[in-house]
């Protein structure tokens, strides 16, 4: 599971590490997107680490559909709200919940269809993965989290919905340096905290070698 | 018709008249982006974006570009005073929970009935379906805005969908290049017609039915 939308709050340091480490393969990756083209998880997809992909819109990245067209990715397609309320279930100990979104699509093929409150509901299972991957601007010692503006995007509740949950952070500040009411992710559902090698330069992350 | 705006313009700036103070509104991708610069300055319309943003604003002067600070389509955006955050999951409750006013969404087809194809094309890759689902069923009121016809001149007003649906929820309105119809779940009507175009002239390009209202309005640029 990783966090980001396209390439905002995505965990760029933590996909690096993966990569070198070719070892690692056959990987199911969840996330909204896969990067773009040779940035952020679309790095990862050209090392061939990627087995499958599962999230919302995967069009913008020409790599991916022409590994999906080559028979190399496999692909699962939820509309992207579905997407994450069923990682944010998945994480608050829900097993499956019903939805309005895609009645009548091709994306509601195969799902039990339910009527509530006269409008018909398709059936989503909750999503977990094993490990999260996330992006956030600060952490402090604890693991508290906050975010930058729309580099929050996926990334809570994806902190809610893995086994292992590694985040990426801009910067460590001593615990307690938060106002309490400004935490957006707590500290119990973060395990890992590292120091992003990247930063911003001109407004775009780039890496800080 | 009117030569002052290109087609895409011309649809915008109609719908930028539907948008009144104090509506959240969340803009497609597309021809609805265009919109914002036809929405007057201090207009109170909150513009809601689904990466988690509400009180989105224009692109910042290059200086103050912030990659942190996006649009769904993945622009540069800035937010405007009395702007809010939020995660994704929050903003698609928002969606799905009825709290977003109007949604204008850019289409592929839309049948007489109103129901809209706008993420897939049959016989390509459909690996992107993105938030057009979400925001299909959630919003009080959808005004899709398209071009009348397709590139190769076929309508795109059509009497049943040929392409995928993206849900059995309906647009209200459509505003294309050539005409405004009202849609009301059965029948289409036609509520304005560009100056310039002849009934007979818009019914060679669009396939699907439609009534004329009683009180059909000639629709000139720039009023």
């Amino acid at each position: 599971m990783v966090g980001g939308f396209g390439l905002c709050g995505t965990p760029f340091t933590l996909i690096d590490a993966i990569i070198e480490q070719p070892a690692i393969r056959n990987l199911t990756i969840i996330s909204n997107n896969l990067g773009e083209p040779g940035k952020g998880l679309g790095l990862l997809l050209l090392s061939g680490q990627i087995k499958k992909a599962v999230g919302s819109y995967f069009t913008s990245n020409r790599d991916a559909v022409k590994a999906w067209k080559r028979g190399t990715l496999e692909i699962e397609l939820y509309p992207q709200g579905t997407f994450v309320e069923a990682i944010r279930a998945g994480g608050a100990g829900i097993a499956a919940f019903y939805v309005k979104t895609g009645v009548g699509t091709e994306l509601a093929k195969g799902r039990e269809e339910r009527i509530f409150n006269s409008e018909r509901n398709i059936l989503i299972e909750a999503i977990r993965a094993k490990a999260a991957l996330i992006k956030a601007a600060k952490a402090d010692a604890l693991g508290n989290l906050i975010y930058s503006k729309s580099a929050r995007n996926f990334n809570p509740a994806m902190a809610t919905a893995a086994d292992v949950v590694i985040a990426e952070v801009d910067e460590i500040v001593p615990a307690g340096s938060f106002d309490p009411e400004q935490v957006v992710t707590p500290h119990n559902f973060v395990d890992y905290l590292v120091i992003s090698r990247y930063w911003k330069e001109g407004g775009v992350y780039v890496k800080n070698t | 018709m009117s030569k002052t705006l290109d087609p895409k313009k011309r649809i915008a700036s109609r719908i930028a008249e539907e948008l009144k103070p104090g509506m959240v509104v969340n803009l497609g991708v597309g021809i609805p982006t265009l919109i914002p610069e036809f929405l007057q300055q201090g207009n109170g319309v909150f513009l809601h974006s689904e990466n988690g943003m509400l009180g989105m604003g224009p692109p910042p002067p290059p200086e103050e570009l912030d990659m942190d600070c996006i649009s769904a389509s993945k622009h540069p955006v800035t937010l405007e005073p009395g702007a809010a955050i939020f995660s994704s999951s929050d903003s698609f409750g928002m969606i799905r929970g009825g709290h977003i006013d109007v949604v204008v969404l850019g289409a592929l087809q839309i049948s007489e009935k109103g129901e809209i194809a706008n993420w897939a094309v049959p016989g390509t890759d459909i690996l992107g379906v993105g938030g057009a689902m979400d925001l299909v069923p959630g919003a009080k009121k959808i005004i899709a805005a398209m071009t009348h016809t397709a590139k190769d001149g076929s309508p795109k007003l059509v009497r049943e969908l040929a392409y995928p649906t993206t849900g059995i929820q309906c647009a209200k309105l459509v505003v294309t290049e050539l005409a405004v119809f009202s849609i009301n779940g059965e029948s289409m009507l036609l509520e304005e017609l560009a100056e310039g175009t002849t009934i007979d002239e818009l019914r060679a390009v669009t396939d699907a039915r439609f009534h004329v209202s009683t009180a059909l309005k000639t629709w000139h640029d720039g009023n």
